[in-house]
């Protein structure tokens, strides 16, 4: 298995019993919090909203993290915690080992500066600056010169496909554009994290499906901690090492990918479960048959999806899996595939029961 | 009647001693403090009366040309210039612009800065607010009296009646402009560690600063109302010809200066306007309207 293993010190964003509960009477709402109340309750009772409850997540160096809730799940309002936009009621955050809470407003700063960088959901751009300008926002913040910092900007520009769009306003691009933008402008930070809030929800389906692609190729080349927020499952298991889903504040489960889809905690995570394209989630290598066989024709590494060897078949009766070296590790069957995502796809006998004439429960 | 239930004449007498004590002993300080004042208002008004009459006509007319690009609001402008000038009002014109632009500076200098802390805190607001109300309500002639009383009939008295009654609105833009930038922006800035300073420079003034710039033309107007007012204790100018014309009951001297003041308010509200709609444009804010 490819999963990440790391130990305590090998972790890029640690969140640990981390509660945020919004109004004045908050050490009332934590009582009953920890009485076992629910969320719903405690807001009748008390007036205060419980942002999170209790959560505890561990996001290892150069993943991609990905938070999955719906909207009030509480999703933002966790990723804002680790730049600490918003201050936690309780628990405890820690950024490469740095204690989030105990800095003081110029370390606050100067960890905004050069530890993370942020994408938001509404872009966030400043309408009176060009593009180029933009991009160099935070790098300018930082006290970057101003011909180091054009030039810097000017790169990622290119990197993420606006060259020539410099000297435009943001009000002029599209929203795909706009988002670009927004991640050039995380990006030319530079930082070892990158915090991206709902970053692709605002754009159009196929433009988003765009942005994921160039934010995974992005990520291999770079090699950054991402944090990513999301509302959408589809999303999540396209471009997550790790998800967690959070709903009501409380996180429900956490895992890679496929551990969700194939093993979902509880009904709520089931429902998402049911209309997700699994092929897109499962790993080859959780399926394949290992051991030595004579060398296919076709082969694809341990990371590809379902989704990635199915094509495949068209052609061959088997897929190979390699490792980083070349080796071939096992092989896998369109009938290996297909019997992956048959098993995880919700029987069929519930249509034939619904057949005319027969009687309901 | 309502029945005496307190007797006030203590309360009445304890005034109007304090102000005399502070006319007594603090008079020249006040004079001292508010020199600068006057002095910025005398470098304008020399300035303006210096500057040869065409000079002005054609700088003005270009500001005009340069706010719109178009020949509408700088013929307007053209023309309403040389009526002044064909009135015999020209020197008078530029005694109350000149007052008019002293005092808006100054407004500016103050106003700004309280907008700021007015829309950073609430307390502050809450504190600030009904003391702009009283600013804007209270008849002026009330403050104009003690004025006149501390620092002798003259421009100082004039000037800081016109900033009391001038100086709400852009305060109250100003707080307005600042508190409605998009909050998305902001956190953006704030996640990109910017201290206060630098949002505030480069961030909340520049996305406020349509807004603040109405205020800054509304400051203008009221500016330009209180003329007839500041004239009364000796700011001159195209108020003391309206007075002049009440005084002698000549209908056409006070018709003319009017029209004179009315001719000045379009030319500094059109072109600032002007300049506003530009700088909206290009930040692409939806326009404000007051």
């Amino acid at each position: 298995m490819n999963a990440i293993r790391y130990d305590s010190s090998d972790v890029a964003i640690r969140m640990r019993n981390v509660t945020k509960i919004f109004g004045k009477n908050s050490l009332a709402a934590q009582a009953l919090l920890d009485a076992g109340r629910s969320k719903t309750d405690v807001q009748a009772e008390t007036g205060c909203v419980i942002g999170l409850n209790d959560v505890s997540i561990d996001v290892a160096p150069s993943q991609i993290f990905v938070v999955m809730g719906l909207s009030g799940s509480g999703k933002s309002t966790l990723i804002r915690h680790v730049n600490r936009l918003i201050e936690p009621t309780s628990g405890e955050i820690l950024v490469d080992g740095a204690d989030v809470r105990q800095m003081a407003n110029d370390e606050l700063r100067h960890f905004r500066r050069h530890k993370v960088a942020m994408v938001f959901q509404k872009f966030g751009l400043l309408p009176h600056r060009s593009v180029l300008d933009n991009v160099a926002y935070g790098l300018e913040v930082r006290g970057v010169g101003r011909h180091a910092r054009l030039e810097k900007a000017a790169k990622w520009i290119e990197t993420v496909g606006l060259a020539g769009y410099e000297k435009s306003r943001p009000r002029e691009l599209s929203g795909g554009q706009q988002q670009r933008v927004g991640l050039a402008r995380a990006l030319a930070l530079d930082t070892d994290i990158l915090l991206m809030d709902e970053a692709f929800s605002a754009l159009d389906p196929l433009i988003r499906s765009g942005m994921q692609d160039q934010l995974i190729s992005l990520q291999r080349s770079l090699n950054k901690t991402i944090l990513f927020i999301t509302h959408d499952f589809d999303e999540a298991l396209k471009i997550g090492d790790r998800v967690a889903v959070l709903r009501d504040g409380v996180v429900q489960q956490q895992g890679r990918p496929e551990e969700i889809v194939l093993r979902p905690a509880n009904d709520h995570i089931e429902q998402f479960v049911r209309d997700v394209n699994k092929a897109r989630a499962i790993h080859v290598s959780s399926i394949m048959e290992q051991g030595k066989f004579s060398v296919c024709d076709a082969a694809v590494p341990p990371t590809a999806r379902c989704d990635d060897v199915l094509p495949l078949f068209a052609a061959n009766q088997w897929v190979g899996v390699i490792d980083e070296f070349g080796h071939q590790i096992g092989r896998v069957t369109s009938q290996q595939v297909i019997a992956a995502l048959a098993r995880h796809t919700p029987p069929a006998r519930q249509l034939l029961q619904a057949s005319p004439g027969e009687q309901h429960e | 009647m309502f029945p005496e239930f307190v007797d006030t004449r203590p309360l009445r007498r304890a005034v109007d001693d304090a102000l005399n004590w502070v006319v007594a002993n603090w008079g020249g300080a006040f004079e001292a403090a508010a020199r600068p004042l006057l002095g910025l208002l005398n470098a304008i008004q020399f300035a303006l009366l210096a500057t040869p009459w065409w000079v002005i006509i054609a700088l003005v007319t270009l500001a005009a040309w340069l706010a719109t690009r178009q020949w509408k609001l700088p013929a307007i402008v053209f023309a309403a210039l040389i009526f002044l000038g064909v009135m015999d009002l020209w020197e008078d014109a530029m005694i109350t612009t000149a007052l008019m632009i002293a005092a808006t500076l100054t407004a500016i200098v103050v106003s700004i800065p309280v907008g700021v802390w007015m829309s950073r805190s609430l307390r502050v607001r809450q504190v600030i607010t009904p003391i702009l109300d009283l600013m804007q309500t209270l008849p002026s002639f009330v403050y104009l009296i003690p004025t006149v009383m501390i620092f002798g009939p003259g421009k100082i008295p004039a000037l800081l009646a016109t900033i009391v009654y001038a100086a709400p609105p852009l305060v109250r833009l100003t707080d307005l402009g600042l508190r409605s930038v998009d909050p998305a922006v902001i956190e953006a800035s704030r996640a990109f560690g910017a201290n206060p300073g630098q949002r505030l420079l480069g961030v909340q003034i520049p996305l406020a600063l349509p807004t603040i710039l109405a205020g800054i033309n509304q400051t203008t107007m009221m500016a330009l109302a209180m003329v007839v007012i500041a004239s009364m204790i000796g700011a001159g100018g195209l108020g003391y010809q309206v007075l002049q014309g009440i005084g002698r009951l000549e209908v056409s001297r006070g018709l003319f200066a009017g029209l004179g003041i009315v001719v000045l308010a379009i030319i500094f509200d059109r072109v600032t306007q002007s300049f506003g709609k530009q700088l909206q444009a290009r930040i692409g804010l939806q326009e404000v309207r007051i």
